[in-house]
């Protein structure tokens, strides 16, 4: 049964290629302290401090907060890229994760040849990969161009290669941050229909946004991160009400 | 729009990091075997890195093995007249040599990028450190392999036959692949903390150019010799270049290039054991 499980989940990055003394001032001057220096001198941001809860299947969970808040950093994290510092986690079933689409493509290659790279990221075998670039291609609606270099690709061209990859899975634990926008509209709108798609398929669905709107459509429960802690965590409604000022869409 | 869940993708789904319990042998481990069981990643990769890097040439890799060709040439007549030394003599023994520490200097200068340069992919999906060592070593192998057919090409020009004994730089190849893949894993981290790593390196393998036996031969030390065996890239490199030119080392060397290998490969393991999971946040 996919879950996910945190106890004081703790993520905490030292900048390694800041000089400590530099960041003195911005130490002293910010208000809730999440820069402070550890033990061997080294600056350390707080950047999910002391996290602890419970996402059971069925779950649709929506990350909301400020920019900095911590919920990109927690959904690398619930993806497995960041290992906590402190504390406990557990994630249970097939995660997928659009949090960066275009992460691992090369410029250089064909549209087609990227699909089948990106199959072989995911452990895919080749053939499994070269079906996956018939289907992501046909959804592309890139037609010619997928045999050309990304390279040449407009920017409109490029999210819709990333999009039609990135959501070619069936994940049981989709972890989603905002960040689809350019596309014309006809390719939104199928766009649209295929995300949804995805996470109605989803057992859990983790979504970082500052679209209340699609907060609202889509999400039955939410967390609010602050300063990398959980400031309010229960129904949309209730979490969303109590945010000041009223968040622009 | 369906696409059946292929069940390869994830074989434990669950994910679990208790830092009261890190597991940090065991994760290790699995880091390295999932990273070799998934060798057609770093495969594909390092062909379009070799691809992109000779993008719109006529020749493409072909320029290595020109190069290389255009360089001994020259290099040879020059050094023979300088150390007057028998062309038929240092020809064959300057391009084994050359060739092996291209090979060696190349992958240690790559190396120091091997996870820095991947820092896109590693902050945004779990994979194998592992991938990323073998993308840097599968694309020295490319390289090298463009490389290699010049030494038969010399040896049938000069009419050498190193008989059977060259069947010795088997595992002299072996030892120096280890050597090669433990030393990127090790140097792509140290380099990802320590971004002054990169150059000190280099210039090390700089001086190690020079004061390693490859473009002198290892007799011009005379009674000096036996010394040799202290310097760790002649021992690794030995192993290899002696049976190819017919002069099997001796096993005092066998033995400290596998002791190096021993240490190279224990070091760097206790170094990935310790800090893998620092490694995201290092890049």
């Amino acid at each position: 049964m996919p879950h996910i499980l945190a106890e004081r989940l703790t993520i905490a990055f030292p900048l390694y290629h800041v000089g400590a003394r530099s960041l003195k001032k911005r130490l002293m001057a910010s208000t809730i302290p999440r820069l402070r220096t550890d033990g061997s001198n080294r600056v350390v941001v707080a950047a999910l401090n002391d996290l602890s809860f419970d996402i059971r299947s069925g779950e649709r969970v929506a990350l909301v907060g400020h920019n900095g808040a911590g919920k990109t950093t927690l959904l690398r994290t619930l993806a497995g890229v960041y290992e906590p510092v402190a504390g406990r986690l557990e994630v249970e079933g097939r995660i997928g994760s659009l949090i960066d689409p275009s992460a691992g493509m090369d410029v250089d290659a064909t549209g087609r040849e990227n699909i089948v790279l990106r199959g072989l990221f995911r452990g895919l075998d080749q053939k499994r990969s070269e079906e996956m670039a018939v289907e992501a291609g046909a959804f592309s609606g890139l037609g010619e161009f997928l045999d050309v270099p990304m390279r040449t690709y407009s920017a409109g061209m490029q999210v819709r290669l990333s999009f039609a990859i990135a959501t070619l899975m069936q994940p049981e634990v989709l972890l989603m941050d905002e960040w689809f926008s350019a596309g014309d509209a006809d390719f939104m709108a199928r766009a649209q229909q295929r995300l949804e798609e995805l996470v109605q398929k989803a057992e859990i669905l983790v979504l970082a946004s500052h679209n209340m709107q699609a907060v609202r459509a889509w999400c039955t429960r939410a967390i609010r991160l602050q300063g990398g802690r959980i400031v309010a965590d229960g129904p949309v409604e209730q979490v969303l009400a109590e945010m000041e000022p009223p968040a622009a869409g | 729009m369906s696409f059946s869940a292929p069940a390869a993708v994830k074989p434990e789904p669950a994910v679990i990091s208790d830092s009261a319990a890190p597991r940090r042998v065991g994760r290790a481990l699995d880091d390295l075997s999932l990273g070799f069981r998934r060798w057609r990643l770093p495969v594909a990769l390092a062909q379009l890195d070799i691809r992109n890097r000779y993008r719109g040439s006529v020749l493409g890799p072909m320029w290595l093995t020109l190069s290389t060709a255009v360089t001994f040439l020259a290099l040879g007549f020059l050094y023979s007249t300088l150390f007057k030394m028998d062309l038929h003599d240092y020809l064959p023994f300057l391009v084994v040599s050359l060739i092996l520490w291209n090979v060696f200097s190349q992958v240690i200068s790559e190396a120091c990028t091997s996870l820095t340069s991947a820092e896109g992919i590693i902050r945004q999906m779990p994979l194998p450190f592992t991938v990323h060592a073998l993308r840097c070593l599968m694309r020295n192998a490319v390289i090298a392999a463009h490389n290699l057919p010049l030494i038969l090409v010399v040896f049938l020009i000069f009419g050498i036959n190193p008989g059977l004994v060259a069947l010795l730089a088997i595992p002299g190849m072996l030892l120096f692949v280890l050597n090669a893949f433990a030393l990127v894993m090790f140097l792509g981290m140290l380099c990802a903390r320590f971004r002054d790593i990169g150059p000190i390196v280099n210039t090390v393998t700089q001086l190690a150019f020079f004061i390693s036996p490859v473009i002198w031969k290892p007799e011009l030390l005379q009674e000096r010799q036996v010394w040799l065996v202290l310097n760790p890239a002649f021992d690794l490199m030995e192993v290899v270049r002696g049976p190819l030119l017919g002069q099997p080392p001796g096993l005092m060397i066998w033995a400290a290039a596998m002791l190096i290998t021993a240490v190279v490969c224990g070091l760097s393991f206790a170094f990935f054991v310790r800090f893998r999971g620092r490694i995201a946040f290092w890049v």
